[in-house]
């Protein structure tokens, strides 16, 4: 099993913490992995992006020019990305500010309105959690119980009481998500 | 149990000195490094194991700051990235010329002059050749994941005191700032103080009455004495070359070509080399863990296996030189890459192996 993904949005939406968080889940079920951001002098409001690799085997770069899966979280990086999904592959984003949706019809393409949800359940901070069980339902690669035990790993402690916040947002993803289209 | 945690390459930097008993870090902060002294702030390591962690002024206050550290005998480092390791090379050829053990970290970014805060491999030439004045060299270790960049840390004092001479960790942003996996040692206690003077006599540790002053110094005015002093360093390095020499072979065996990477450009083209191989190419790659010394011999032996070799550096060519060097015309050798701080894909390494090599 080797899981390429490419996770992209604004700085501030939680795009490197959520990636760190399946990084650490994949550790805790004793996979290789590997997450490396596409660093600069980005801030709150400019492009972020991180590409995370879950392996049963040792990982040779970490640095990719197509993924098995494309989480797109504003317009900007679905320019860049949509046509790096390799064919087969899935593309998953969120509806919100998007002016032009997905167009292939060689990947598997679903929707997850994060944002939306985020605001609707006045947890704006949980919209990457949100994302990350949409994801999960799609690629059910990492079992809940070592996801939990990422979160503890990448959260300070004192930050801990807010687990169970942000398991509510993982279920809440999970089930709003939606297929958009299917490769035949 | 195995202790495993995720960090980033600058992260492992921090933890695996403190755990190996490093005695001072003196550094400035510079994107892309910066987390390796934020590590050790955090850390404390003052309150634990008693290693001396300062900010300095500055990089040339930091370098001079390892030149006195070194000089008593204790293992310190620094580090930091491309444009202020160039402000180091004084104190290197300094550290060199008095013959001083010590680790300078750097997590290169593209230049020159301030250049970007992105990934790059353009430092080859300052590294391995000597960045400051003079005949002296740099012992270099290229390490290519987070667990080699917490690893090389004793590898690199050991080597520092076994030849009393700086050792550069060469290293770059995709290394420094990506998380994987790393296994860390456990705690080693720092060196004694009569440890120190029973292995390392040299060191100015306070004079004793049996035996006269140490002095620690690069200046001899005498031609001549100047002269035997650099005859000793050269047989050093020889002694170094002949024996430290460290590299990784990928699917090398029945390699009709060979790339050449190290560091994080040696970690894409692990995947060139399946990328190549699922078309039918038969291509390995030889990664030189140790840049100076640089694998030779080993190039000269897959020259007379393959029927061409790729450089692939994040630079616009500087360790192709060298395999140029080793290989003596005997097969043809090209370079690719991206720079200034852009990286190469995988995929474009295959296609410069095919348009450089296999179709030309």
């Amino acid at each position: 099993m080797k899981e390429e993904i490419i996770i992209a949005g604004f700085g501030g939406q939680g795009v490197l913490s959520m990636g760190k968080i399946l990084a650490y889940s994949g550790v805790m079920q004793d996979m290789e992995v590997s997450w490396m951001p596409a660093y600069g002098p980005e801030m709150r409001g400019g492009t972020a992006n991180v590409t995370v690799i879950l392996s049963d085997e040792r990982i040779s770069s970490p640095i990719l020019h197509e993924y098995d899966t494309a989480i797109i979280l504003n317009q900007q990086s679905m320019d860049k990305f949509e046509k790096d999904v390799k064919p087969g592959g899935t593309l998953i984003y969120d509806g919100n500010g998007i002016t032009r949706h997905p167009e292939r019809t060689d990947i598997n393409i679903f929707r997850v309105d994060a944002t939306e949800e985020a605001a609707r359940m006045h947890a704006v901070k949980t919209f990457n959690m949100i994302v990350l069980g949409a994801y999960l339902k799609v690629k059910p690669l990492v079992k809940m119980e070592n996801v939990i035990a990422g979160l503890k790993k990448s959260l300070p402690e004192r930050h801990h009481h807010l687990i169970p916040m942000n398991e509510k947002a993982i279920d809440q993803g999970a089930q709003i998500i939606k297929e958009v289209s299917l490769v035949e | 149990m195995r202790e495993l945690k995720l960090m980033k390459g600058n992260e492992a930097i921090a933890e695996a000195a403190i755990r190996a008993g490093v005695d001072g870090y003196f550094g400035y902060p510079i994107t892309p490094q910066s987390e390796v002294m934020e590590t050790l702030m955090a850390e404390k390591p003052w309150e634990t194991t008693g290693m001396v962690v300062l900010q300095a002024e500055s990089e040339i206050a930091s370098i001079n700051m390892v030149y006195g550290g070194a000089g008593c005998g204790k293992r310190v480092m620094t580090s930091s990235s491309s444009p202020g390791v160039s402000l180091m090379q004084e104190g290197l050829t300094y550290l060199a010329g008095a013959e001083l053990p010590c680790v300078v970290v750097n997590v290169v970014r593209g230049g020159p002059g301030l250049g970007t805060i992105q990934p790059a491999q353009s430092d080859y030439f300052q590294s391995v050749k000597g960045g400051g004045h003079g005949d002296y060299k740099l012992i270099t270790l290229a390490p290519a994941s987070v667990q080699e960049m917490a690893d090389f840390v004793e590898t690199a004092f050991d080597l520092a005191f076994k030849y009393r001479n700086p050792v550069m960790i060469l290293s770059d942003g995709v290394i420094g700032q990506m998380m994987e996996k790393v296994e860390l040692k456990e705690f080693k206690p720092r060196w004694t103080s009569e440890y120190i003077e029973e292995n390392h006599p040299w060191a100015t540790t306070g004079k004793k009455k049996d035996r006269g002053r140490n002095i620690i110094t690069s200046v001899q005015l005498e031609s001549s004495v100047q002269e035997a002093f650099n005859h000793k360093l050269q047989n050093k390095y020889q002694q170094v070359e002949a024996s430290e020499v460290l590299f990784e072979e990928v699917l090398c065996e029945d390699a009709e070509y060979l790339i050449i990477a190290y560091g994080s450009s040696a970690r894409i083209c692990q995947k060139s080399v399946e990328l190549a191989r699922e078309k039918g190419i038969k291509v390995g790659m030889l990664r030189p863990i140790t840049l100076y010394p640089f694998p030779v011999e080993q190039l000269q032996k897959y020259a007379k296996q393959v029927k061409g070799m790729l450089s692939v550096e994040m630079s616009a060519g500087q360790m192709v030189e060298d395999v140029k060097l080793a290989v003596n015309g005997a097969v043809p050798v090209e370079h690719f890459g991206r720079f200034g701080g852009a990286v190469h894909s995988p995929g474009e390494v295959v296609e410069a192996l095919e348009q450089k090599l296999i179709g030309g």
